[in-house]
């Protein structure tokens, strides 16, 4: 670790209402990962919004390199040797990789009017090559995968030879090869002297790469200090200012009869011949890496998306779903894995957000029956314990853990017979995760069979009775949960037998 | 002081908004008032509210389409050819109240054509009633051979725009109010109302939330066809004859209406009292010209540039709760 290069104090920022930072100090050195972490609205996205010019701080001071720093937005922080990554990539998906890397800085010959293709496409090559990348940079960025996609982003960052990257989630969207992939180019960065502030909830993963750690807890500085003196359970009581025993809450398993089962789904290239089967009561985790096709074998068994073949069962019956109206009719409800894209309503209210999904059982003749419609609003809030000042409540203000609460109120206002969860904890933070597992246990106590996808091989371990494992479309493995461990499904993840697949 | 602050701040964003527009009526109004002594007679006023009122009725269709994130360029010509057709029906002996069903149904059906483009076929809003404004315009020039059909034989149907409630209140008015109702009580007490919010909103977590969104989108598009038919009719029956060329740009009306009461281009949000409001606005914004004999082709240029800052407020509006 070498000297300190980014030294923030006395950081406070307000906005109306809340004190989102107080008196954070933030320091990084040349050649640390730096982790930063609290729980969601603990502060972390605030601070590097300060830091990139997106917020203006009341007050505090920001040194980097040994001189006062302001930037006026991102773009200026990044010329100034600041980049950010974050977890919604900032790609253009139409352009190529070197257009993407080069975008508003392209090489240029004829004295700057045309842009000169050939040395962009060179320098490019060289940053992958100092990467260890293995990208094409004539490649459309749309056809990349999200991992590719976080690889040129952090490409991009290097062409401006930045100092400071900061990477925010990133592991959030990656299966554990690309996992791998990534904290060598980060590893890599690391010994040419960069500073890197990673951000993350997976603290799992901490142990492989992160040197130093740094957690806030609502707006406030709590502690900083080396991983190796530390572990997993002291930064998590630090974080929740509290300890959490147990990861994984228990749940006895008492599996009933076979509640759904699909077979021989096929469509495209995303899904061969699978199938799935789930009994009342019973956990079902869905596992594979990215892209093997379990979101698709949901999204199939909803009626999201057609399917070229398929047989679906619910109660041993013979389902024909269209669309999702008809798999919801049936009880058959589906939690998608993007809630910002195609769960939540952003810009709605809680009491709307919950009852979208039911609003007939509170209306007759068409016409909602607004006490009803409030009791259960209210009553999920409670049950639930969803973080809300109101019902009236605007979503977009609430934690990604407490926008998972409203999503799984919202089915829960339904009589379900099959519930799939899909990434249910992606980005939320330990505290709200426990309870959202436990969420999860009530309603498979209650007789419901659940369906979980996850690509946190952890929470698949700890929530599952049953694994059931993916791989291009097919399925390749089924397990229970006393034979299960994480290279077991691994090993089925990636079909070794099947052709070498190409790593990134 | 400080307490009027607190109080300014502790107003949601729409309560602003309705407060800015009512300030801005306030403001036209004293302006008009100083450039011509007629602006706040009686008179006046009760022809402000039937000006407002094809403008308000058509505004009520289109925010309905609006919230579910979409636009609908063809009200203007729906207008002329719901006007054309009733004034044919009735010259041709139909007897009125047929012939205005059979305008209010061809109303909705141009809206669920325009809803199926959309939905359906995947055409993008602008494109696909852009082509249906077309489409209409060039039918009703084609069936009256581009000449008006005057109404000769019927003293009823002028009464629909020109009869008077106690002697005083113009019908017009009434539709407006009672539209108004009907509008708002949909939008905000009925499933399809919570519907058309949700998916506009977010139309994929829409779908997947089990939403038959293209039913939604359509129900929108022929509300909207309804709302153009009637005001349609009630223009008809003001000149009493059915104008192939009339309410040309009417849908800038409504756009510029529904926005200035805070309905979003980008879906999800608007309600019909603010429509109303904005619906005023533009009637009084309009008259006054008219009293300052303002031309026209002048009146068409203003009320262009208020639909482009409209929108651009809402865009305003938009960037700042965005972050």
């Amino acid at each position: 670790m070498g000297e300190i290069i980014l030294e923030m104090k006395n950081i406070c920022k307000e906005f109306p209402g809340v004190k989102a930072l107080s008196d954070v100090d933030f320091t990084v050195r040349r050649g640390e990962v730096h982790a930063l972490i609290g729980e969601n609205g603990a502060g972390k996205s605030t601070l590097m919004k300060v830091l990139t010019g997106i917020y203006r701080a009341e007050s505090g001071t920001i040194r980097f390199k040994g001189k006062d720093f302001l930037a006026r937005n991102p773009r200026d922080a990044q010329e100034q040797g600041i980049s950010i990554i974050h977890q919604e990539l900032n790609l253009l998906p139409d352009l190529n990789v070197a257009e993407n890397i080069f975008i508003t800085r392209e090489p240029t010959k004829a004295a700057g009017c045309i842009v000169d293709d050939k040395k962009m496409h060179q320098r490019a090559g060289e940053l992958m090559n100092r990467l260890s990348i293995n990208i094409k940079t004539t490649e459309t960025v749309e056809n990349l995968s999200v991992a590719q996609k976080q690889m040129v982003e952090i490409a991009k960052a290097l062409a401006v030879d930045s100092d400071i990257l900061v990477l925010d989630e990133p592991t959030s969207a990656l299966a554990e090869n690309e996992v791998n992939t990534l904290f060598e180019i980060i590893r890599t960065l690391r010994n040419e002297g960069k500073g890197i502030v990673y951000i993350s909830h997976r603290l799992e993963e901490f142990e492989r790469i992160v040197d130093r750690v740094t957690v806030l807890r609502d707006g406030t500085y709590v502690d900083s200090m080396l991983w190796k003196d530390t572990d997993i359970d002291g930064v998590v009581t630090l974080m929740v200012g509290r300890s959490i025993t147990e990861q994984y809450p228990k749940r006895e398993a008492k599996p009933g009869e076979v509640v759904f089962e699909a077979r021989h789904v096929s469509r495209g290239k995303v899904l061969k011949d699978a199938g799935i089967c789930v009994r009342r009561g019973e956990v079902v985790g869905l596992a594979g890496l990215m892209g093997a096709g379990r979101t698709e074998l949901a999204r199939a068994i909803f009626g999201a998306d057609p399917v070229e073949a398929g047989e679906f069962y619910l109660n041993g019956e013979q389902l024909h779903i269209k669309r999702p109206y008809d798999a919801i009719k049936r009880g058959m409800l589906y939690l998608t894995e993007d809630r910002k894209k195609d769960g939540i309503f952003l810009d709605m209210e809680v009491s709307m957000n919950i009852t979208i999904g039911s609003l007939p059982y509170y209306a007759s003749h068409n016409v909602i029956h607004e006490k009803k419609a409030r009791k259960v609003v209210a009553d999920q809030i409670r049950e639930l314990r969803i973080k809300t000042p109101s019902e009236r409540q605007i979503a977009k203000f609430l934690s990604g853990g407490n926008q998972q609460k409203v999503l799984i109120a919202r089915w829960l206002c339904r009589k379900a017979d099959l519930i799939i969860f899909d990434e249910p904890t992606r980005g939320i933070d330990v505290g709200a995760r426990y309870e959202i597992y436990s969420l999860i246990n009530k309603i498979a106590e209650s007789g419901v069979g659940v369906i979980m996808i996850s690509s946190d091989m952890p929470e698949i371990l700890g929530m599952s009775d049953r694994i059931v494992v993916m791989c291009e479309g097919r399925i390749t493995g089924e397990v229970t949960r006393e034979e299960a461990d994480q290279e077991t499904i691994l090993h089925m993840a990636s079909n070794t037998h099947t052709r070498k697949r190409e790593v990134v | 002081m400080t307490t009027i602050k607190e109080k300014f701040r502790s107003l949601d964003n729409e309560q602003l908004q309705r407060l800015t527009v009512l300030l801005a009526l306030i403001l036209l109004c004293i302006f008009f008032a100083f450039k011509s002594p007629y602006f706040l007679s009686a008179d006046n006023f009760l022809l402000i509210i039937t000006q407002t009122a094809v403008t308000g009725i058509t505004a009520y269709g289109m925010v309905f389409v609006i919230i579910s994130q979409a636009v609908d360029l063809s009200i203007g010509s729906t207008i002329a050819v719901a006007g054309v057709a009733c004034a044919m029906m009735i010259s041709a002996g139909i007897p009125l109240p047929l012939a205005i069903l059979f305008c209010i149904l061809l109303g909705a059906v141009i809206g669920v054509i325009n809803g199926f483009c959309v939905s359906k076929m995947g055409l993008p809003p602008f494109v696909a009633t852009l082509g249906m404004q077309m489409v209409l315009r060039g039918l009703a020039l084609v069936v009256t051979d581009a000449s008006p059909v005057y109404v000769t034989n019927s003293d009823f149907f002028k009464k629909i725009a020109q009869g008077k409630l106690f002697g005083v209140i113009q019908f017009p008015a009434i539709y407006l109010v009672v539209l108004g109702i009907i509008s708002a009580f949909i939008l905000k007490k009925t499933v399809i109302g919570r519907h058309i919010y949700a998916v506009g909103s977010n139309e994929d977590a829409a779908k997947l939330s089990g939403i038959n969104t293209a039913k939604i989108r359509m129900f929108a598009y022929s509300y909207s066809g309804i709302m153009a038919a009637i005001a349609g009719i009630v223009l008809a029956a003001r000149v009493n004859s059915g104008q192939p060329t009339i309410a040309t740009g009417y849908e800038c009306n409504a756009i510029a209406a529904s926005v200035i009461g805070g309905a979003s281009m980008t879906g999800g949000h608007g309600t019909v009292s603010g429509t109303i409001l904005g619906a005023l606005v533009m009637g009084i914004l309009l008259n006054g010209l008219n009293l300052m004999s303002v031309s026209q082709n002048w009146q068409t240029v203003i009320t262009g540039l208020v639909v482009i800052g409209a929108v651009y407020m809402d865009k305003l509006r938009n960037a700042k709760s965005g972050s």
